[in-house]
């Protein structure tokens, strides 16, 4: 018996495998990732539905599917590589890019949007994993620059009776907050809409930023899942509510601006999916503690003396570009501190 | 629970396949091939002649330098030839040859199971006992273990860690070696204690393992100094540097031994030697290797002679699984794909792992998203990411600046990596270079001031 085995063994030998340890892996692949952070952002894409009504999907749906169409043209034609599109980057892109819109926006704003996105943004470096910036906020800002009157027209929250492409528009929280920190205007903090609203999302904004309690759900289950960490959320917030404490307009409570700050806007968006991104975020957690809290003091000065009502995406970008300095951080080393 | 501070994964650990399968012991081979390289250091040099007979337990061949080991046979019978072989990672070395007949074992050695608990020895007479029988780190680095008890002058000893950690998914034998051993390795560590002159042991034990500890435990309530600490489950647990860090806290500074911080670290395998070399005068001839695998028959812990071809251990295991892609020397983490099994066991193998063919291919690269994971795994807390890199633009200098010689080559960067990246072949790969850099520099620099004297 040992010498027919001996003999099969002789012939299975000529189709080993060999490689270099380790022979094992966790399992983890981009994809992978992707993925979960496309599912965590579902609850906030519900929300926005009955905020918005199908506005809100209309936009998302132009959005990813030409972010993912530029992707595979511009890798197939231009780069000549092997399509990249099954890895769903493309398509998170083209997701949170829709997140950053008005839900009403023409469908050949959002197209420019996400073709700038993902060309400018991201294959002109070389695709997945090169861009210094990111691409989503990257085709936000375009589009915030060149259509700046479509771009902040926000419709209202009226539920599945706002019609995409006519809808009732309004002031965003922001924009109300603004005008009472810059202009000292306090006879309008009674137009801020309920802090109740503010959180679960019924209010005016882009479509997937609205709604504070489902992206928090989202960004706890990333951090709990281990696809993103804690330190640039909590960097990013702490800072934001810490400069808030500080700055209260008159007429306005501590506590409520802070809450106002930390739900209006792009904040928890911004704070757990963009700012978060792995390409153009830091790698060890000190270095994303720094780029959190610069982040949340970028916002913060251009909420409060910048032009804008809003500076997540800024604050995001101009972070991103310390990002390769922030690298220089190096994690603790083994042995470097020994205990005696 | 304690574990170490930086790093680690957890890979799934695969051991119900060989757990608390009892040891069994491997038949003799007709002809064994012993390797005069199963250690570190300088090769042993062989002292039997063609046409010799030999004992079990015979030494073959003398250590060749401090940092060397002695070799004994393991098998009786005439010396064939001494040539070179080729061992199980494919490395060409010297090797005796011999043509086993019978198994007459040289005299004076114990091979009785009762347990010998009183040792009267001098703490040299016992080192030197040690070092007689050959004894190397059974634990995967094979360093020579007298050499370890002989802190350098200036340093001392201040406590004896005991490696039972096994994190090394998939093998069993330190596991069943503690189950079935576990009063003997007791008795080696106090051997070893004495030896070294100090009073205080550690037995680090995984908590995937509760009746080893519980055996441990119970075995050491009566035994002054001798603590048993279970740990955290977290790979490289087992790394010696990571298992002084979660035992008492001390982290070895780079490029630094253990006894740096006072600590010496021994495997529960070697401590098993040590016992048998000191109390019943036997040499290290044989150790417990796990065969195991998804698919394999009768996957267990096979104590074996060294010098047994490996396909007898397989065999012994129900053969090789139809649907074998790949052979591993050791564990799935840093254990070595082999090319054939056609090779003698010896002091190196802890175990053999058959993956199946469609568990062994490596995933196709995708690019680095940047994610951080590899450095967040790394244990010695370097940056897999940036060394991978460096090593394939071959910046050599950035590369020893961000101390690419403290990587211990334990897999988690390329582990966890979601893009697939070969991160840890290309830091392998500097580290070799950068390594002959460094040697070439001191070397050099050596020169130089010879010269000026």
């Amino acid at each position: 018996m040992k010498l027919i085995e001996q003999k099969k063994f002789e012939t299975d030998m000529k189709n080993l495998i060999v490689s270099p340890a380790p022979h094992a892996h966790s399992g983890d692949s981009v994809r992978k990732n992707m993925l979960l952070v496309i599912a965590c952002l579902l609850p906030a894409l519900a929300v926005s539905l009955i905020a918005f009504g199908w506005g809100a999907l209309i936009t998302t749906a132009i959005s990813i599917v030409a972010c993912v169409a530029t992707e595979w043209l511009i890798a197939k034609f231009v780069l000549k590589q092997r399509p990249t599109i099954c890895d769903c980057s493309a398509v998170l892109t083209g997701l949170l890019l829709a997140f950053n819109l008005p839900s009403a926006l023409p469908w050949w704003i959002v197209v420019i949007g996400a073709v700038v996105a993902i060309a400018v943004g991201k294959m002109t470096f070389g695709g997945l994993g090169q861009n210094p910036f990111n691409p989503a906020l990257v085709g936000r800002v375009f589009l915030l620059i060149s259509f700046p009157v479509q771009m902040t027209t926000w419709p209202r929250p009226l539920g599945f009776e706002t019609s995409y492409v006519d809808a009732a528009t309004g002031a965003t929280p922001l924009a109300t907050l603004k005008q009472i920190v810059k202009g000292g205007d306090t006879g309008l903090i009674d137009q801020l809409p309920d802090l109740w609203d503010s959180f679960t999302g019924m209010i005016g904004g882009s479509l997937g930023e609205v709604s504070a309690i489902a992206l928090l759900i989202g960004g706890i289950v990333l951090i709990a899942c281990r696809v993103i960490t804690w330190h640039i959320p909590v960097s990013i917030l702490g800072t934001v509510a810490l400069f808030a404490a500080c700055t209260a307009p008159a007429g306005m409570c501590c506590g409520e601006y802070v809450a106002y700050s930390l739900l209006a806007g792009g904040m928890m968006l911004g704070a757990f999916f963009m700012a978060t991104d792995y390409v153009t975020s830091p790698m060890t957690g000190w270095a994303k503690i720094i780029f959190g809290i610069g982040i949340g003091l970028i916002v913060m000065v251009i909420r409060t003396w910048g032009a804008y009502p809003e500076g997540m995406s800024f604050a995001i970008l101009i972070m991103n570009a310390t990002v390769p300095l922030l690298n220089k951080i190096r994690p603790r080393r083994f042995g470097e501190v020994v205990k005696k | 629970m304690r574990t170490f501070k930086i790093g680690g994964v957890h890979p799934h650990d695969n051991k119900i396949y060989s757990a608390h399968q009892s040891i069994t012991e491997c038949p003799l081979p007709q002809k064994a091939i012993i390797p005069l390289v199963q250690h570190i250091g300088a090769p042993a040099q062989a002292i039997v002649e063609k046409g010799q007979k030999v004992k079990v337990g015979e030494l073959i061949a003398k250590a060749g330098g401090f940092v060397s080991a002695n070799v004994h046979s393991p098998v009786s019978g005439t010396v064939n030839k001494i040539d070179t072989t080729i061992d199980a990672w494919g490395m060409k070395m010297p090797a005796v040859f011999i043509d086993v007949e019978g198994d007459e074992w040289m005299e004076g050695i114990d091979r009785s199971a009762d347990v010998i608990h009183e040792c009267t020895l001098e703490p040299k007479e016992i080192v030197d006992k040690i070092a007689a029988a050959g004894i190397v780190g059974l634990g995967g680095a094979c360093f020579p273990t007298q050499v370890k008890l002989l802190p350098p002058p200036g340093k001392t000893a201040e406590v004896l860690i005991v490696n039972g950690v096994e994190c090394e998914p998939y093998l069993t034998c330190d596991h069943q070696l503690i189950l079935e051993h576990g009063e003997e390795i007791v008795v080696g560590i106090q051997i070893l204690m004495k030896a070294l002159g100090i009073n205080r042991a550690i037995i680090g034990i995984e908590n995937n393992k509760p009746d080893a500890i519980a055996r441990m435990k119970e075995l050491t309530a009566k035994v002054l100094g001798v603590e048993v600490m279970p740990l955290r489950l977290k790979y490289p647990q087992g790394g010696e540097k990571q298992l002084i860090d979660a035992c008492i806290g001390r982290q070895v500074p780079s490029g630094a031994l253990p006894i740096e911080v006072g600590a010496v670290v021994d495997n529960v395998a070697t401590i098993y030697a040590v016992y048998e070399a000191v109390q019943k005068n036997m040499p290290l001839i044989s150790r417990v290797m796990t065969v195991t695998g998804k698919h394999v028959a009768k996957p267990g812990n096979y104590k074996v002679r060294f010098g047994t071809p490996l396909t007898e251990v397989v065999a012994m295991a129900g053969g090789v699984p139809e649907d074998t892609g790949k052979i591993i020397g050791g564990g799935p983490m840093m254990g070595r794909a082999m090319n054939n099994i056609d090779m003698p066991a010896n002091k190196r193998v802890s175990g053999l792992l058959f993956l199946p063919e469609d568990e062994c291919r490596r995933v196709e690269p995708e690019n680095c998203i940047r994610c951080g994971k590899c450095v967040a795994a790394c244990p010695m807390g370097l940056e897999p990411y940036l060394l991978s890199r460096q090593a394939e633009l071959k910046m050599w200098d950035e590369m020893e600046q961000h101390n690419v010689m403290d990587c211990i080559e334990c897999g988690c960067c390329l582990f966890t990596c979601p893009s697939h990246r070969p991160l840890l072949d290309y830091v392998r790969m500097g580290k070799a270079t950068v390594g002959g850099i460094i040697r070439n520099r001191q070397a050099a620099a050596k020169a130089a001031a010879e010269a000026k004297k």
